[in-house]
């Protein structure tokens, strides 16, 4: 789960050690236990009746900037955010570093540029914003298939990760006691969505984030403490302790390989700072404020929260590094992601360690239960309502919909996870942000700011966007082709070291295909006869900036 | 709902607000203030990714004990997309929230000119 796949020539050398449980498991299921059950009771007390649609996907529009900032940034901080990359600091040091900045930068394109004419001009989905100017039927069908599959992988990633995590520490290494955990997650997930809706994932993502900052920021002092509240020190002494001194401290352990695996980072570094703006998940929580400042006020609280978080993290990494030390993190199940695990063991014995492992948890179940819904409002209410049903149907119907879709979208995750849990489930979460920078921020920034775009542009990008990059992957090392240099093992997802297709050298796309749907958008636009209408650019344009037309939101 | 997606006789109004001299300024002030601020954001992002991805041997000059060039270009990041986002709300709270609520007040009470 980490957002990493970890080149060959950089793995270190594993002396696998019997997969071996740390803490108590008891301990681990009893804290996870009152959280789900609180958590439960959130989503059942908080959801009202939701019976419109506005109820069910966007919360009634009465959740504030601060609550919807606090929920955003619960719903973008997955577990390889928490675990991951903490995990890549503590075995590669500055590299891991790199990923948290390119997170976190994203969030100005989606701070400026998207989510105040977003939440003006749109009501659920990212479809509705492009239906506004653009032949409504194929593109709201090309946006809801672009956010399917991008929720998909996304979610694919989160159900393996939990399934990896699990056999750590719950002590749970069977192969049915492992699938019993993902099934238990995903049933769990989609009775949030089912009775909660909106409104009930949002107070669980809340809370979840306030578990998780807390958690980091105890483990952060702590190690700090232990530091003498000296970060220079905390640096050295983890750079002592590592193998490779002090090139923790510099870039390169990671990623200095050859040129390809320098320009693979920079590919990934693009699809990382633009991928944020387009992940359909997290830019529908911008429809569930009153108004266009109120989802300005909750993308800069996300920004905060989600800064303050990736500052944590860098000590986290440093910290399991120091204290930990980066062979026995190589030797544990799960490797780079149990070093916060490990770490809170270290420092704060059982106890510290099941209330790491609970947040994990929570932080998995949380993300996937916003990516189902998101998921389910895009079929009920982009194909189902508007492409099927053109429209003429009552709320209640698209609620039921995306109901049934919800229950459906589960059972694939659970099925996806069960079937993808050994897979190097690395590359599904750089691929969903590789997809969503290609397939959906092109053509969200054309119709928003370009006058000229039309319906050929957008299909063109979107369609282009997404063919380009999951050709690409599945033409990349990442699939086929890569072996360890040293023990001859595959290190892709078809495991038979024969089969090679690895045609495209680079593990991420985004280098290639995200330029390319921009190019898409733009010549499809430029080469067709088809004529833009001026009113309807009049009309996106006037009320993305103003809300003008808008009813207005009482205001508070 | 919080509005009607198909107002079809508000179409020719649109227009007529798209035209108008303060629609215009609303739209030139913003788009002067994103399309710098936005370029100049990912340009000092990927001038840093680029430093770190080919040149590591100059990341790693000291400027102060431990604390070498990458780590402090590093922060630097976090600091700028805060400093930014900061920017951003007090600009449009000051300039473009203001302008904003007088073009919608002149629209719901009559015309634009």
């Amino acid at each position: 789960m980490t957002v990493v796949a970890l080149p060959a020539t950089a793995a270190l050398p594993v002396h696998a050690a019997p997969a071996a449980t740390i803490g108590d498991p008891v301990v681990n299921i009893a804290v996870f236990a009152v959280f789900i059950t609180m958590t439960l009771w959130i989503a059942v007390r908080v959801s009202g009746n939701n019976s419109t649609a506005s109820d069910y996907f966007a919360a009634g529009r009465t959740i504030t900037g601060r609550q919807n900032g606090i929920a955003i940034a619960g719903d973008y901080l997955s577990a390889a955010s928490f675990l991951g990359i903490a995990g890549v600091i503590a075995l590669y040091g500055y590299d891991g570093f790199l990923y948290s900045i390119g997170f976190l930068v994203g969030w100005v394109i989606v701070l400026i540029l998207v989510a105040e004419p977003l939440r003006n001009t749109g009501r659920y989905t990212l479809a509705d914003v492009l239906a506004y100017r653009l032949r409504r039927g194929p593109v709201r069908t090309a946006a809801a298939v672009s956010t399917l599959v991008i929720s998909l992988f996304y979610l694919l990633a989160q159900m393996a990760g939990a399934g990896a995590l699990v056999s750590l520490l719950l002590g749970v290494s069977s192969e049915v006691g492992q699938n019993l955990t993902i099934l238990t997650i995903g049933l769990l997930m989609t009775f949030y969505v089912l009775v909660g809706g909106m409104k009930g994932t949002t107070w669980v993502q809340i809370v979840k984030a306030v578990l998780l900052m807390m958690a980091a920021a105890v483990v952060t002092i702590w190690v700090l403490g232990l530091a003498r509240f000296n970060i220079f020190d905390l640096f050295s002494d983890a750079a002592a302790k590592s193998a490779s001194g002090d090139a923790v401290l510099r870039p390169g352990l990671l990623y200095g390989g050859g040129l390809i695996s320098k320009i693979n980072f920079v590919s990934l570094s693009i699809s990382l700072v633009l991928g944020t703006a387009g992940l359909p998940h997290v830019l529908m929580r911008l429809y569930t404020v009153p108004n266009a400042r109120a989802a300005r006020a909750s993308v800069a609280w996300a920004t905060w929260i989600m800064g303050l978080f990736y500052l944590c993290t860098v000590v986290l990494g440093f910290g399991a590094m120091w204290l930990v030390g980066s062979g026995q993190i190589a030797a544990v199940p799960g490797k780079a992601n149990a070093a916060v695990p490990l770490l809170a063991f270290k420092l704060g014995g059982t106890l510290l360690l099941a209330a790491v492992a609970a947040v994990a948890f929570a932080t998995i179940l949380a993300v996937v239960a916003g990516l189902v819904l998101s998921a389910s409002a895009s079929f009920a209410h982009d194909i189902y309502a508007n492409v099927i049903k053109k429209g003429n149907l009552e709320h209640h119907d698209e609620v039921r919909v995306a109901r049934y879709t919800a229950v459906g979208i589960g059972l694939a995750a659970i099925l996806g996870g069960i079937y993808a849990k050994n897979q190097n489930v690395a590359f599904l979460v750089s691929l969903a942000f590789a997809v969503a920078a290609s397939a959906n921020l092109p053509t969200i920034l054309y119709s928003l700011y370009w006058s000229r775009f039309t319906s050929r542009g957008a299909l063109w990008s979107i369609y282009g966007g997404l063919i380009s990059s999951i050709t690409l992957i599945a033409l990349s090392p990442v699939i086929s082709g890569k072996t360890d240099a040293r023990t001859g093992e595959s290190l892709s997802m078809i495991t038979d070291p024969g089969v090679n297709f690895a045609v495209f050298p680079l593990e991420n796309p985004g280098i290639v295909s995200i330029p390319l749907a921009f190019f898409l958008g733009w010549l499809g636009s430029v080469t067709t006869r088809e004529q833009v209408d001026p009113a309807r650019f009049a009309r996106l344009q006037v009320r993305s900036l103003t809300a003008f037309g808008t009813v207005k939101a009482a205001r508070r | 709902m919080s509005f009607s997606q198909q107002a079809p006789e508000r179409v020719a109004t649109y227009e007529t607000v798209q035209a108008s001299r303060e629609f215009g300024q609303l739209n030139r002030r913003f788009r002067n203030f994103a399309a710098p601020a936005v370029t100049g954001v990912l340009c000092w992002y990927f001038l840093f990714v680029i430093l770190a991805t080919f040149f590591p041997d100059l990341m790693a000059v000291s400027v102060f004990g431990k604390l070498n060039l990458g780590l402090c270009l590093g922060l630097l990041q976090f600091v700028s997309t805060f400093a930014v986002t900061t920017w951003y709300l007090r600009w449009a709270r000051s300039s473009f929230d203001p302008m904003v609520d007088r073009l919608r007040e002149r629209l719901e009470h009559g015309g634009v000119r």
